[in-house]
């Protein structure tokens, strides 16, 4: 048993519905009671799809528990059939069925439906959303693909020297973190490139478009929470090998460039060149020069988290000073990573560990999800959000990929804008005394909106409280403080803190503060 | 749509006269489980906490509910039952033990603690009550432990705050002997509400006057035979019934929702007190007119318009009546997850004759129902109103309608606004 505040996650039914509802001509009927309809609304109002998610529930109730479940769940998938005339159906329980076991699978087969049932086992008190999501792809890929592979042993057949080379786009999903725009900008790259987009899936795919997968030369795997399963499938039943590298930011888009270019036969000089791209000179430009080694924290899935360390590091000059995941399925690729930055990876899904990791390492820009946005924001530390789970804001109305050299430019502006807002309120600091700056003035960039205004900037995490307890400030030390600037005063506290731990000094006065300065050289 | 819509036969409507017959629906839900009261119930009593004992999906569902994630350390919290727990490997009660010492050491100001059975819990008949006397005996006095269940098998959205305020019914202290009758307001209320009706009561001389869940666990109200109960929300079923247990006796009453339910709630108490007419009216001409004032800013909007009510949080009759009689609406079709006859008897007697009314829920034969009439306005939950929209029909979600403060004279305007402001969106867009 788990205590839990907010969950990273969702249950793996919900990943199964990303691929429901990112294709078209699919259905999934879970078994399931009416509460678990919830779900509908992430995608109907986070993502603000205009249509419903093609799921139908059974919703049994209490008092069906004695009688038959089984037959109402058969019920729900004979009507839905029925009523949406699906090419194919997926059939699964959510946590509360499970323990019911009924046997979707068993129970919709013997329905002798005219379309391909696909039964799901997502279990729900081990496993979470993004292993559903990609369990999901990956039975739904083998069930309509499997029968179009050719014989184990016999070799892809090479292809004609005439044809372009082609891929699929694997991975997509509705409710994904800019999959949308990323399927756009990556689509875009390798048609330039000269490589054919065969399909793409699941997001805007037909049933018949996973059992024709097998005719392109390779796939591209965007996401590999999603999609890793699947691909490795796809390489051992027709050959197909598949990218390993997320072309998110610049370094991994020229990687991307060139891996895909290995696997299409091409020359990829043209394209590395990467003349659309404005991070790199953005980057080198002087104003530039005040994100050198700016402290960033980082977690999210593996796969945002991994590239945006990488960004951070090589492409910004920051210092990545905390790296973790809710993936643990991608632990072990994070912790080698975070090795190379010298910090130990955080692997965990409890909100209240990461938030307190935050707190402790008073990072001077957190790159996270939306948990992290809210943990930032209460400590007062500049935030952009980079991975799931997502928000309504997450579906922003303009363009903004983040794979490519576009999603570079658009990571560039996204993450510097919190640094250069936290410039401006510095300078606002500099006349916090004039009536018009009062200090509980909220800064502007904040957004704040009224709902959440009441409990800003709460309780500290205990692991703050506790690792500051042992000294104490004197007021005037505590005043001077206050004049540093706001977004490295939390820097300047820790280090004097420490400073005087290390001293033997159980008082902190003006003249440990400069001490400490001058003894950590900043 | 291909097929006619299933019409409801003839007889199934309401009569204008209390004796409604409906159509009865079994199908697809497309409605939140109880858990989903713990989003305004722990903004409500101030020292409780609420600990889900369920699933991943019970959390996401509350997380979901309350929209944004704006709270470092909310009042509630789930206690995830995980795959060790069923396989006997770990003691549930152990486990659970366990979870709530640390949450009770990481929070000590917690006075009350729920712990809420969902659909997981239930299923595997995991005796929370009795989980809450053994914890309430570790943890007495600093902290009461009670439990309800929320689960999506037993409860529908509202039903959970149900069978919260049914939780506290026997925890409520005895009145004091020969005290004289007592008003108790029971459902979850705004502060602003509650203070409005506070004042309300005082200048009629009705009292003592408390209300039922209190905003904080030390203030329970008192309960007896002299206790006489407004209920403020139509979907308190097990509530009323424990109170009636104690000794209590309901008020009948319409609900105080615009200016005619909140005068007909009001004078159901100013009756039993014996108020004399004049002095209700004095009291509350002040308030009728201002409400009045106040919804015939929307009246223009919705006047002569027709609305489609999906089932979701048991309002929809009193939400019914108040936009027919007092904005000249035109309900088509009322749902709700369940009609409560004894306790909108009064309700339904307002609402215009030949209103179909509808209990459960089929969902996709109602949206064939509500295509087809094409309604001008369609209440309805989170999941349908992009979708409806997108189909060119105007909607207004209903979670709303818990969300914010709309009972009493003082935010009829305010209801009445709630259902105008998508049309007059509508009207305002060109693009
Ligand atoms: S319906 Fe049941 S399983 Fe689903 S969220 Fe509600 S209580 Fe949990
Ligand atoms: S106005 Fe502001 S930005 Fe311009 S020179 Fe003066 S301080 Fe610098």
């Amino acid at each position: 048993m788990q205590l839990t505040l907010w969950t990273y996650e969702a249950p793996p039914h919900v990943g199964a519905m990303r691929i429901a509802t990112a294709m078209n001509g699919l259905h999934y009927v879970l078994h399931a009671p009416q509460g678990d309809t919830y779900a509908d609304l992430l995608f109907t109002m986070i993502e603000r799809l205009d249509r419903r998610p093609p799921v139908t529930y059974s919703t049994f109730q209490a008092r069906d528990l004695g009688g038959d479940t089984a037959q109402l769940f058969q019920t729900a998938v004979k009507e839905a059939y029925e009523r949406f005339r699906p090419e194919a159906i997926l059939v699964g329980a959510s946590c509360t069925a499970e323990l019911i076991q009924d046997d979707p699978g068993g129970l919709a087969r013997a329905l002798a439906l005219p379309v391909p049932v696909i039964p799901l086992e997502l279990p729900a008190y081990q496993r979470k959303e993004n292993w559903g999501a990609s369990e999901t792809f990956y039975r739904l890929v083998r069930a309509l693909a499997g029968p179009q592979a050719p014989p184990p042993g016999e070799k892809r057949p090479g292809r004609k020297a005439a044809t372009a080379p082609s891929c699929n786009i694997l991975g997509p999903t509705a409710l994904g973190f800019r999959h949308r725009d990323d399927v756009f900008e990556v689509t875009r790259l390798l048609e330039r490139l000269g490589v054919e987009v065969h399909r793409v899936a699941p997001l805007g795919a037909r049933p018949g478009d996973i059992a024709r997968l097998g005719d392109a030369d390779f796939n591209v795997v965007l996401y590999p929470e999603v999609a890793e399963t699947a691909a490795r499938w796809l390489e051992r039943s027709f050959g197909q090998p598949w990218t390993k590298t997320v072309p998110i930011g610049v370094g991994a888009t020229r990687d991307f460039i060139a891996e895909v270019a290995a696997l299409a036969d091409l020359d990829p000089t043209p394209l590395l060149s990467g003349q659309d791209c404005r991070l790199p000179w953005y980057s080198r430009s002087v104003d530039s020069n005040y994100f050198t080694g700016k402290r960033v924290f980082i977690f999210g899935d593996a796969t945002h988290a991994l590239a945006a360390a990488r960004i951070a590091d090589q492409e910004l000059g920051f210092k990545v000073v905390g790296l973790g995941t809710y993936s643990r399925e991608f632990a072990r690729s994070l912790r080698e990573a975070a090795k190379g930055y010298g910090v130990e990876a955080l692997i965990t899904d409890d909100y209240l560990e990461v938030e307190a990791r935050v707190a402790e390492l008073q990072p001077e820009l957190v790159l996270g999800t939306q948990m992290e946005r809210h943990i930032a924001k209460r400590l007062g530390i500049g935030c952009a959000v980079i991975s799931s789970p997502v928000h309504v804001q997450d579906f922003p109305a303009r363009y903004s990929p983040q794979m490519g050299f576009e999603g570079a430019n658009v990571i560039f502006d996204t993450w510097v804008h919190p640094l250069v807002m936290g410039l401006e309120e510095h300078l606002l600091a500099m006349f916090r005394d004039d009536f018009e700056f009062h200090d509980g003035a909220i800064p502007s960039h904040l957004g704040v909106s009224t709902a959440e205004g009441d409990e800003r900037r709460t309780t500290l995490p205990s692991a703050a409280l506790s690792e500051t307890s042992a000294v104490t400030w004197e007021e005037d030390a505590e005043e001077e403080l206050r004049k540093v600037p706001f977004f490295v005063r939390g820097k300047a506290r820790r280090n004097t803190e420490r400073f005087a731990l290390d001293q033997g000094l159980a008082i902190i006065s003006i003249e440990t503060l400069y001490d400490a300065k001058a003894h950590f050289g900043r | 749509m291909s097929e006619a819509p299933a019409g409801p036969p003839a007889g199934l409507r309401a009569k204008g006269c209390g004796e409604a017959t409906v159509l009865r629906e079994r199908g697809q839900r497309e409605v939140f489980c109880g858990l989903t009261g713990i989003v305004w119930l722990h903004r409500k009593i101030q020292d409780a906490f609420f600990l889900v004992v369920g699933s991943r999906t019970c959390a996401h569902l509350i997380q979901s509910a309350a929209g944004v994630m704006i709270f470092a350390e909310p009042r509630f919290a789930t206690a995830i039952i995980d795959e060790r727990d069923l396989a006997g490997l770990a003691d549930l009660h152990e486990e659970l033990d366990r979870v709530v010492t640390r949450l009770l050491e990481r929070r000590p100001e917690i006075r009350l603690l729920f712990l809420v059975g969902s659909c997981p819990s239930e299923v595997i008949k995991l005796d929370l009550s009795r989980a809450a006397a053994r914890l309430s005996e570790s943890f007495a006095p600093r902290v009461r432990i009670l439990n309800y269940s929320g689960s999506g098998i037993e409860t529908t959205f509202t039903q959970g705050e149900d069978a919260c305020l049914a939780s506290l019914v026997p925890e409520l202290p005895a009145e004091p002997q020969r005290s004289g009758p007592s008003l108790l307001v029971v459902g979850a209320l705004a502060d602003v509400v509650e203070d409005q009706l506070r004042r309300l009561f005082g200048d009629l001389g009705v009292g003592p006057l408390h209300f039922l869940p209190p905003r904080r666990s030390p203030e329970l109200p008192p309960v007896g035979p002299q206790t006489l109960f407004l209920l403020a929300q139509p979907f308190l079923a097990d509530t009323a019934r424990a109170l009636e247990e104690r000794g209590a006796t309901r008020l009948a009453a319409p609900f105080p929702l615009g200016a005619e339910g909140t005068t007909l709630w009001l004078k159901a108490a100013a009756d039993a007190w014996g108020v004399p007419r004049t002095r209700f009216h004095a009291v509350t001409a002040p308030g009728q007119d201002r409400a009045r004032r106040a919804i015939a800013h929307s009246a223009q909007q919705l006047s002569g318009k027709s609305v489609f009510f999906f089932p979701d949080s048991q309002l929809e009759v009193p939400l019914a009546r108040f936009l027919s009689r007092e904005l000249s609406m035109e309900p088509i079709e009322v749902g709700s997850p369940y009609l409560h006859r004894e306790h909108l008897a009064e309700e339904l007697r307002l609402l215009p004759p030949g209103t179909l009314l509808s209990e459960g829920q089929d969902v996709e034969r109602q949206l064939d129902r509500c295509r087809a009439a094409r309604p001008y306005l369609t209440v309805c939950g989170l999941g349908l109103a992009n979708p409806l929209e997108a189909e060119g029909l105007a909607t207004k979600w209903s979670i709303e309608l818990l969300f914010t403060p709309i009972q009493g004279y003082d935010q009829a305007g305010d209801l009445a606004e709630l259902f105008a402001r998508p049309l007059t969106r509508r009207d305002r867009l060109v693009a």
